[in-house]
C-alpha cells in the first residue's frame, strides 16, 4: 500500500525544467511580488501578466489547462474579500433585493482585481512547482542563505511524509474495519469521532517519536554528528541568469507600465 | 479506493489559512518573511541547546507525523469534516520554539509541494497558523495546567488552549486583511473569529483526545512545560499581541475620518464622480507609488458594514463570554475524559 500525494511537480524536458533552481526560485517570487504591486483595476496589465505566464508555460511544454485549472486553489479565499463590493463607497451600480445593500462600482473593480491577482500569482507559483523538483527548490533556497538546519528539517520530513502518510492511511483503513454501519443507522457522533481521530493522531505522534529515536541511533551508527554534508554547488551558469532577469525584466517593465 | 487517496487532492478546507497570495498588502508578506526569519533564527538556537544533534530528525519526523495528522478528517454531522491544525499540540509536547520549527516544516511543504497557500505570503502564514496557534497555545496551556491539577486539568487547559489558538490566529488574520485593504474589519474580524469559533471546537477536541493518548502510552515524551526559552517566547508573543492591539484599538481612538480624506470627500462632491473607463489607470484608487498628493496607500479605508456597524466593542465581550462558558465545558469534558483516556490505556 502506497500513497500518492498529489505532487505539483510536472516531468517534462524543457528549457524551464533544465534552468537553475536558484534561479527560478528568486525570479519566480519576483514575478509574484509585481504582479500583488500592480494597482486595482489595471485590467490590461492584468491580461499582460497572463500572457507572460502562459508564454512560460508552452516553454515548459505544460499544457495552459493545467496551470489555469491548478490556479484555481486561490478561487474559495476569494470570499473573505467579497465585503469589498458592498463596502467601499462609490457609484452605486444595482442593489441586492431585500437587504438593501449597494453593490458599488468602486467595490466591485477592487474584489475583481483582488481575484485576478491571486489567480496570476497562484499560476506564477504552479509554474514554479511544476518545473523544479521540491528538493532542487530546498536546495536552492539553503543556498540562498535559508538556514541550513532548517532545510535539514524541512528535508527530513519530505522523507518521513510519505512512510507516516502510509501509516496514517493504515490506521484509517483499520479504523474503517471495525466502525461498520448500515446506511441508514444514526450517524456516529461527534464526540466518538473526535476521540477516534484524536486517538489516532496520538498514536500516530507516539510512532512518529518513538521511530525517530531509531532513526537517530542509525544515524549515529553511520558517524552522524549534527552537520549534514552536502557537494559544493556547482557555479551559476551565466545562460540561465541572464534568461532570469529577463523574466524579472519583463515583468518589471509590465509593472512600471501600470504605474505611469 | 485508499482510505486517504481522496483527502489531498483538494487541500482540506477549513483551517481557511493557506492564504493565496493576493489578499494581503506586498508589504505585509514581506514583513512576515522578516518578522519569520528572526523567530527561526531564535527557534534553531533554542532547539539546539535543548536536543543537541537530535534536532533535525526529532523535528523532521515529528512535522511529517503533524502533516499526516492534518489528513485524517473526522466527520461532522452534516456532510462537512474537519482535521486537526496542531499548533497548539506541537507546543504542549514540545514548548514553543520546537513546535513552530515543526510547523514551518509543515506549511512549508504544504506551499511548496502541495500548491496549497501562496509563495510570497507564506511567511505571513506561517506565522498565523504555525506561530500565533503554537505560542498562544503554549501560554494558555502552561499557566493552565499549573492551577489545574492532575490529568483532568492538563487535558482541559489543552481544551482551552487549542480552542483560544484558533480563534487568536482567526483575529490576526482578519486584521491583516483588514490592514490590506482586502476586506473590511467590521466583516473579517467577526467571520472569521465566528468560524474559526466552530472550528477550535474540532481542534480542541482532536486535542485533548490526542494528548489524552500521548500522557497515557508515553508521558515522558511531553516535555512542553520543560522546554527552554520560555521568556523569548513570551516576549515574541507580546510583541505580536501588541502589534494586533494597535492595529485593533485604532479604529476606537478616531471614529471620524481623517481630516484630509474629509476634505477630499467634500470637495470631490457625488455628482462629479464619474465611472473610470476600465482601462490602465483608475484616477481614484489607492496606489503605491502615486503622484503628488495622492494618500500614499489607504491603510484601513473607512469601512462599515450595515448589519454590524460600529460594534466592535460588542463583539469583543461575546467572544469573552464565550471563551469562559467553553471553558466551563471543557472543564466538565476533561474530567469525563479522564477516565476514558486510561480505559483506552489499558486495551490493546
Amino acid at each position: 500500500m502506497h500513497i500518492h500525494i498529489a505532487d505539483a511537480y510536472h516531468e517534462a524536458a524543457s528549457p524551464l525544467h533544465r534552468l537553475d533552481a536558484r534561479v527560478k526560485v528568486p525570479v519566480a517570487l519576483a514575478l509574484i511580488l509585481c504582479i500583488s504591486l500592480a494597482p486595482t483595476g489595471v485590467f490590461g496589465v492584468y491580461v499582460a501578466y497572463f500572457a507572460l505566464i502562459m508564454a512560460l508555460a508552452v516553454l515548459a511544454r505544460l499544457e495552459p489547462g493545467l496551470v489555469l485549472r491548478r490556479s484555481l486553489v486561490a478561487l474559495p479565499f476569494a470570499g473573505a474579500a467579497a465585503a469589498l463590493i458592498f463596502t467601499v463607497p462609490g457609484q452605486t451600480l444595482a442593489r441586492v433585493p431585500l437587504l438593501s445593500w449597494a453593490i458599488s462600482v468602486e467595490g466591485l473593480l477592487r474584489f475583481s482585481s483582488i481575484v485576478f491577482k491571486s489567480l496570476l500569482a497562484a499560476q506564477a507559483a504552479v509554474l514554479l512547482l511544476a518545473v523544479t523538483r521540491f528538493t532542487d527548490t530546498l536546495w536552492a533556497l539553503g543556498e540562498l542563505r535559508m538556514p541550513r538546519t532548517l532545510v535539514g528539517i524541512v528535508s527530513f520530513m519530505l522523507r518521513y511524509l510519505f512512510v507516516l502518510a502510509d501509516e496514517a492511511g493504515r490506521m484509517a483503513r483499520a479504523r474503517e474495519a471495525r466502525s461498520a454501519s448500515l446506511e441508514d443507522r444514526q450517524r456516529r457522533s461527534i464526540l466518538f469521532e473526535a476521540r477516534t481521530t484524536g486517538r489516532m493522531i496520538g498514536a500516530l505522534i507516539v510512532r512518529s517519536i518513538e521511530r525517530s529515536e531509531r532513526v537517530y541511533n542509525a544515524m549515529l551508527a553511520r558517524g552522524y554528528d549534527g552537520r549534514s554534508l552536502a557537494l559544493d554547488a556547482p557555479p551559476l551558469p551565466v545562460r540561465d541568469v541572464i534568461a532570469g532577469l529577463g523574466v524579472t525584466l519583463a515583468a518589471a517593465a509590465i509593472l512600471a507600465v501600470s504605474l505611469l | 479506493m485508499h482510505p486517504l487517496d481522496a483527502l489531498y487532492a483538494p487541500p482540506p478546507a477549513p483551517p481557511a489559512m493557506h492564504a493565496p497570495d493576493g489578499f494581503f498588502a506586498p508589504w505585509l508578506s514581506i514583513l512576515g518573511w522578516v518578522v519569520l526569519a528572526v523567530l527561526i533564527a531564535v527557534a534553531l538556537r533554542q532547539t539546539r541547546s535543548q536536543l543537541g544533534e537530535r534536532q533535525v530528525p526529532l523535528m523532521g519526523v515529528l512535522a511529517a507525523a503533524i502533516f499526516a495528522g492534518q489528513m485524517l478528517n473526522f466527520t461532522i454531522p452534516g456532510g462537512t469534516s474537519g482535521h486537526l491544525l496542531g499548533g497548539a499540540l506541537a507546543a504542549i509536547l514540545l514548548g514553543p520554539w520546537a513546535a513552530l520549527l515543526v510547523m514551518t516544516a509543515v506549511i512549508a511543504v504544504q506551499g511548496l509541494v502541495f500548491q496549497d497557500g501562496g509563495l510570497l505570503v507564506m511567511g505571513l502564514n506561517i506565522i498565523n497558523m504555525g506561530v500565533i496557534t503554537a505560542f498562544v497555545g503554549y501560554f494558555v496551556h502552561r499557566p493552565l495546567s499549573r492551577l489545574l491539577k492532575g490529568t483532568s486539568g492538563t487535558l482541559a487547559s489543552a481544551f482551552v488552549a487549542a480552542y483560544l489558538s484558533m480563534v487568536v490566529t482567526a483575529a490576526f488574520a482578519a486584521v491583516e486583511l483588514a490592514v490590506s485593504g482586502s476586506s473590511p474589519l467590521g466583516f473579517a474580524l467577526p467571520a472569521m473569529v465566528g468560524v474559526h469559533a466552530i472550528i477550535g471546537v474540532g481542534e480542541g477536541l482532536l486535542t485533548i483526545f490526542a494528548l489524552g493518548f500521548i500522557l497515557a502510552a508515553r508521558p515522558d515524551v511531553v516535555q512542553g512545560a520543560a522546554a527552554p526559552g520560555r521568556r523569548s517566547a513570551g516576549f515574541a508573543l507580546a510583541g505580536l499581541a501588541a502589534a494586533l492591539a494597535i492595529t485593533l484599538l485604532a479604529p476606537f481612538a478616531s471614529p471620524y475620518p481623517d481630516g484630509l480624506e474629509r476634505v477630499a470627500e467634500v470637495a470631490a462632491s457625488p455628482a462629479e464622480v464619474e465611472i473610470p473607463p476600465v482601462g490602465f489607470t483608475v484616477p481614484d484608487q489607492p496606489r503605491f507609488f502615486g503622484a503628488p498628493g495622492d494618500a500614499p496607500y489607504e491603510v484601513l479605508p473607512d469601512y462599515t458594514v450595515p448589519l454590524l456597524g460600529q460594534s466592535g466593542i460588542g463583539t469583543i465581550a461575546a467572544g469573552m463570554i464565550g471563551v469562559l462558558v467553553v471553558f466551563a465545558v471543557a472543564w466538565g469534558a476533561a474530567r469525563l475524559l479522564r477516565r476514558t483516556a486510561h480505559d483506552g490505556h489499558a486495551r490493546p
